[in-house]
């Protein structure tokens, strides 16, 4: 397979698709772009199969000259924290096609290509080992979800979109000036050159900040996060399930890819400001959560305390090494936020399908026009529940592990982190519980409710796919925590090293 | 003969005189849009002067040349300038550059 | 040979459970019972098997089935321990369950009428019941097999999730789906506690694996850890400590004893198997299990002890003031999980196991009994509305007598002596607050004594208060009933006679630790203890005794003879009944400060935080200052071609000016 440049496949390949489905038109959108998709998903499979876990080196590398005169160069290569982000990619585009097979009925041809295209460049901004190139991938990335947002959005779809629009791009910027920036110090815009700049401290701080400010709105966290409720509000269902299985993703990998390793000084002495804003995140979100009356803001704003988890596990490397003095945990931590993202991907995606279920039914996302689901689709209350305990970090279920893994490891940087991290156990229960209780338990509510179909065998199969790795996940995370294993040890390594000028 | 002949400055003199004129012209004129028309044919003129006076002072012809062209460009610029203040006015029925704030933000 | 019995013990159920769970519609409802029948069956069967393997010939197994994830040379694994304890716990286990699961064929025969005639998910009510308790035996066996601490919180949080499912069963009604929530949330509080103390675990002994964390026990005693300001506090208290908010939430104990009342709204059935016989129980086993590391902590018995004391005396006063027939059951349930509590923090973690076990026993015998009387009363649950049933279900009153006496401690029943062992133990305890918890655990006895009995002879004997459609059907119930109750009664009997063995003997040498003083606490119970007989006579002289016997009589003098005094203490002294009867308004004060709390909170963070700072606030008044800036740049374009030729100019002089000026 080393001939075959995979990932070149894995960004093209979709996107020529796209391009396809445009072509063929309305009729035929939806069989070209299931097989575009499932396409895609068949070949990101040999880069698990031919993953070598044991090494934290890029594997699949390509390298071809792009320009010249800045050093720019088209380079690809996955490691053990993007494989795993970039499959899941690829299997959450296969079920975004399914799910909005009947269900689009304005512009199909549009709409899939909108999706083929968008997992494209999704592919390669986790697979870019360029900064350059990683920066445009990212912000090509906007394009699509924005027209996604924009053309089948809910009511208040402008709003939304230029307000998620803006955010995104505001953040974006300043990282562009920091690479930049790095990129006239070492004359290069490969980021594993970037590793190895030594940087002065105030200039390590802007680029620090810089990014957090571009990651943080992206993950999101608190307090740039005011855009993701929105967003997903007005989004449909496939473009929430992007946006909260994929996109918030970026955030998280890009703190992994770059902040941590490029200017690790810093991360060091801000560290107390991203535990701050993830526990933030964690609890006063928890909080916000409860009292939403919108199911997809309620879910949207667990996805933001879920997150949370994702940036404290990252982050605690140095409050752990400040409270034992060794860096023991940091591993735990960092690999709890990564299989907390990959389990965050399969559950808010599985929570955002269940209420698409719902709202392509009912017509309206609020939790009031519900009550007593469980009479009239038996079924879909079995998935809906499943995933709902998933969402509260239920043992046996994805949405555990990560959780478990940072609050253990929290405790060896602080007892309160560990405390306040742990609050989402009963916090993310009473959310997710009140609101099952209030949609699916109970009475039949109203005449609507009484009228609805149990899901058909479209919906079942891609809830049953989620509902599958759900469970694989939690019962036996073992092989996804071993493929990311030796990267993030290197990871940990590069982040506790000083880059100061000087020092070593 | 050459102290009979009208020094340099008063040519550039006049070109800068008449050049003010034709400014002023333009910003000081609110009514007629033909008025500013004729201060900008104006302006070339004060223009030509200065490069006749420059061509006959450094003993020059390519100024000369020069304000053939700009006399060519200058009548052509005038019959366009005039087509489009006649559409102006049939569209608007007045020239008045006060009433012409299209371009207002 | 015995690894594919292990593995076969929690799995069978769990085969079972997916098969009615999932295919349930299709194969229909006795197809369904038999399968989750046969597992819990097999079970049930080769958990005897491991029993005599473990216990008489023995053996102990402590292997890993799979690496369920490993990372920094720390495993979390999933494997088995089985010793003594847990085979004695799966036995209590399957057995009870396998005794529900045959009780449930009648129990919910006709649970159609439970639901509204269109509803979808009433149809296979029945597989899925079956479904929801095989998944619990398999919860459960994986909870008290585990060797690890990863497992143990995966089969604790499982439980509750059956739990949660199985109280809101019959999900129409309202007051059970605020039950279940409530029960979860609640169990979410204790095991909040529980992961941090695994956490703790976790820090300071660098494994999950509870061999190797037993085995580190002693170097660990002396590290403190620094909570809150200066204290510091021996980090094996902490960690006992958070470890107990688990069991607190698990097995009920004040002041997370909140749901279990609640929790009643389920099918009977599962009040015995989950609410009485073992899941509430996880939290004294897993403080059994622990007992190397409680045994290191004195401060960390104290604090077992007092809650264990206060639960066991004022959960059993409210009691006495319930009508309904299953709440009764339910704080007698509360009041007898503080007694195992209590055992636990004097150290005798073995008579607390030994209570466990009679416990399961004899309640799951009196819920069941319950819940034969429910069925002939047409789920009528009041009290008020029965009596004298006696005539009509023999079989039903005669196991209930003997569950009650058992509850009651009555010599000879195995109540008797599990709860006489604990009262001992206490008495001789020097555990800080054991004074306190004796005096409790004895004023509990005569409470104890009076509900049950209050409740026995407002059921079974006395006027006919049913209405006549009612009385014209009662009849004793099926045999599929009537065989668990009968099969529940024999070791609600003797299994107390196991006393030699278990708890005086070495059977839990290995698995329970008791160092240092308790371990003498232990031996001088063994040093008066001179057999069986000896201790049922020296039972029948005892204080306990003749408290026991106060509260049955007074039981019978106030409710069959003058039945005025009850109204008369209800009117001379009507604060102590409305403080009972609102369960010390301890639900009122959740409701209202931590739920209602907690709403509020999140509405202002919503409001004020959320919409008015982050949004409007950074958001949008941002864009607004942006729109407002442009609002008078755009006053700068009026339109007239000479303002913009005069800009130009004074622009090109500016510039020329400059430039001169530079030069110059």
């Amino acid at each position: 397979m080393d001939g075959w440049a995979i990932l070149s496949l894995l960004i093209w390949l979709p996107i020529l698709g796209g391009l396809i489905v445009l072509v063929a038109g309305d009729k035929l959108s939806r069989p070209v772009a299931l097989i575009f998709s499932v396409l895609t998903f068949v070949v990101s499979l040999p880069l698990w199969t031919g993953f070598d876990a044991s090494s934290y080196l890029m594997q699949f590398e390509e390298k071809h000259v792009w320009i010249d005169t800045f050093n720019i160069n088209y380079y690809l290569g996955v490691d053990g924290i993007a494989m795993p982000l970039i499959i899941l990619n690829t299997f959450i585009t296969v079920l975004i096609v399914i799910a909005g097979w009947e269900v689009i009925k304005k512009k199909p041809a549009q709409y899939m290509a909108a999706f083929l295209i968008m997992e494209g460049i999704i592919n390669g901004v986790f697979a870019a080992q360029d900064a350059m190139l990683f920066y445009i991938f990212f912000e090509a990335m906007l394009i699509p979800m924005f027209l996604v947002i924009g053309v089948w959005g809910g009511v208040n779809r402008v709003y939304a979109t230029i307000k998620f629009f803006l955010y995104t791009f505001f953040g974006s910027v300043f990282m562009l000036i920091s690479l930049i920036y790095m990129y006239n110090q070492g004359g290069s815009f490969a980021i594993a050159d970037m590793y190895n700049l030594k940087l002065g401290m105030t200039a390590q701080i802007l680029i620090f900040l810089s990014f957090l400010i571009a990651f943080g709105v992206k993950v999101p966290m608190w307090p740039v996060h005011t855009w993701l409720p929105d967003a997903h509000v007005e989004a449909p269902t496939g473009g929430s399930v992007i946006l909260a299985a994929i996109m918030l993703k970026i955030g998280g990998y890009g703190f992994l890819r770059f902040s941590l390793p490029m200017v690790p000084d810093a991360a060091r002495e801000l560290t107390w400001l991203v535990i701050f804003m993830s526990l933030t995140a964690v609890v006063y979100i928890g909080f916000v959560a409860l009292v939403q009356k919108d199911m997809k803001k309620l879910v949207a704003y667990s996805s933001i305390a879920h997150m949370g988890f994702v940036t404290l596990g990252f982050f605690l490397v140095y409050a752990i090494y400040n409270n034992t003095g060794s860096y023991e945990g940091s591993v735990l931590a960092m690999q709890g936020g990564m299989v907390q993202m990959v389990s965050h991907g399969f559950i808010s995606g599985a929570m955002f399908l269940c209420i698409g279920v719902l709202y392509d039914r009912m017509h309206t996302r609020e939790i009031d026009a519900y009550g007593g689901v469980a009479n009239t689709m038996p079924i879909f209350t079995a998935f809906f529940v499943l995933f709902a305990m998933a969402n509260t970090g239920l043992p046996g279920t994805s949405g555990f592990v990560g959780e478990f893994m940072v609050i253990l490891a929290s405790f060896k940087a602080n007892f309160w982190i560990a405390f306040l991290a742990a609050t989402t156990l009963i916090v993310g229960a009473g959310y997710t519980l009140w609101l099952v209780k209030r949609v699916i338990f109970g009475g039949v509510a109203n005449d609507q409710v009484a009228m609805l179909q149990d899901i058909n065998k479209r919906e079942f199969t891609f809830l049953a796919v989620l509902a599958f790795a759900v469970l694989l996940v939690g019962l036996w995370p073992q092989p996804l925590i071993h493929v990311m294993e030796a990267t993030i040890v290197h990871i940990v390594d590069l982040a506790t090293q000083t880059k100061l000028p000087g020092v070593n | 003969m050459a102290q009979s002949m009208i020094p340099l400055t008063h040519f550039l003199v006049i070109g800068a005189i008449l050049f003010s004129v034709s400014v002023a012209g333009i910003f000081l004129n609110r009514k007629n849009m033909l008025i500013i028309l004729m201060c900008i044919e104006l302006m070339l003129l004060a223009v030509n002067i200065n490069f006749i006076a420059f061509s006959h002072f450094n003993q020059d012809m390519g100024g000369q040349v020069f304000v053939f062209f700009i006399l060519t460009v200058a009548a052509a610029e005038a019959a366009i300038g005039l087509a489009i203040l006649v559409v102006l006015f049939r569209n608007r029925g007045t020239i008045n550059v006060q009433e012409l704030d299209e371009m207002k933000g | 040979m015995m690894e594919n019995i292990y593995l076969a013990i929690p799995l069978a159920p769990l085969i079972g459970a997916i098969i009615a769970g999932v295919f349930g519609g299709k194969i229909g409802r006795t197809a369904a019972h038999i399968a989750t029948i046969a597992g819990v069956a097999t079970a049930c069967v080769l958990s005897f098997i491991v029993l005599k393997h473990i216990a008489f010939d023995g053996n102990t197994y402590n292997e890993t089935v799979y690496t369920w994830a490993a990372t920094e040379g720390i495993a979390f694994n999933v494997g088995f321990l089985i010793d003594n304890l847990t085979a004695m716990m799966m036995v209590v286990v399957t057995f009870v369950s396998l005794m529900v699961h045959i009780y449930t064929i009648g129990y919910m025969e006709h649970d159609e009428h439970n639901w509204p005639e269109e509803s979808l998910v009433g149809r296979n009510s029945y597989q899925r019941f079956f479904s929801y308790i095989s998944l619990f035996t398999f919860s459960m066996l994986m909870l008290v097999m585990s060797n690890n601490f990863m497992q143990l919180f995966f089969g604790w949080e499982a439980v509750g999730l059956v739990s949660y499912l199985l109280i809101g069963f019959w999900s129409t009604r309202d007051t059970a789906i605020f039950a279940n929530m409530k029960a979860f949330l609640v169990n979410r509080v204790g095991d909040f506690g529980f992961l941090l103390g695994i956490a703790a675990v976790l820090m300071y002994f660098g494994s999950m694996d509870y061999a190797e964390v037993f085995a580190k026990a002693p170097e660990v005693v002396g590290k403190t850890i620094n909570i809150y300001g200066a204290a510091e506090w021996s980090v094996i208290t902490v960690a006992c400590i958070l470890l107990f908010v688990g069991a607190m939430g698990k097995s009920a104990q004040v002041p997370l004893h909140v749901w279990l009342p609640d929790s009643m709204e389920g099918p009977t059935p599962i009040s015995a198997l989950i609410h009485a016989a073992t899941m509430v129980t996880a939290g004294i086993f897993m403080v059994a299990r622990m007992s190397p590391l409680f045994e290191l902590s004195t401060t960390a018995l104290s604090f077992v002890l007092i809650i264990g004391s206060i639960t066991a005396f004022f959960m059993g006063l409210i009691g006495i003031v319930q009508n309904d027939i299953k709440r009764v059951v339910a704080y007698s349930t509360l009041s007898q999980l503080g007694y195992m509590t209590v055992a636990l923090g004097a150290g005798v973690y073995g008579a607390a196991v030994f209570h466990l076990m009679t416990h399961a026993f004899f309640k799951a015998l009196l819920f069941l009994a319950a819940g034969s009387v429910i069925i002939a009363m047409h789920h009528e649950q009041d009290m008020r509305k029965m009596g004298g049933l006696k005539k009509y279900m023999p079989i039903t009153y005669w196991t209930s007598l003997i569950g009650s006496l058992a509850l009651i401690g009555f010599p000879g029943f195995s109540g008797f002596f599990s709860k006489d062992l604990i009262i001992e133990a206490v008495h001789e305890s020097h555990v800080p607050g054991a004074h306190f918890a004796y005096w409790m655990v004895l004023l509990g006895v005569f409470v104890t004594a009076f509900y049950s009995f209050r409740m026995f002879f407002l059921v079974f004997h006395g006027k006919e208060r049913m209405d006549d459609h009612t009385k014209h059907h009662l009849k004793e119930s099926p045999w599929v009933v009537t065989v668990p109750l009968i099969a529940l009664a024999i070791p609600a009997v003797i299994s107390g006679y196991l006393l030699d063995p278990m708890v005086v003997g070495d059977f839990f040498k290995g698995a329970i630790k008791g160092v240092g003083e308790h371990e003498s606490l232990v031996s001088e119970i063994s040093h008066h203890y001179h057999g069986i007989f000896p201790f049922i006579l020296h039972g029948l002289s005892a204080t306990p005794f003749w408290l026991a016997m106060g509260g049955l009589g007074s039981a019978w003098f106030i409710y069959m003879r003058k039945p005025e005094i009850a109204e008369w203490f209800y009117n001379k002294f009507r604060w102590i009944h409305t403080l009972l009867d609102n369960k010390y308004f301890i639900d009122d004060f959740n409701q209202k400060i931590f739920a209602g709390g907690a709403v509020a909170l999140g509405k202002g963070l919503w409001k004020y935080g959320d919409r008015m700072l982050i949004d409007t606030g950074l958001v949008n008044d941002s864009a607004g200052f942006i729109k407002k800036l442009a609002g008078w740049s755009r006053y700068l374009q009026t339109g007239y071609m000479y303002h913009y030729a005069f800009s130009m100019i004074i622009g090109v002089l500016a510039l020329m000016g400059w430039i001169i000026y530079k030069a110059g």
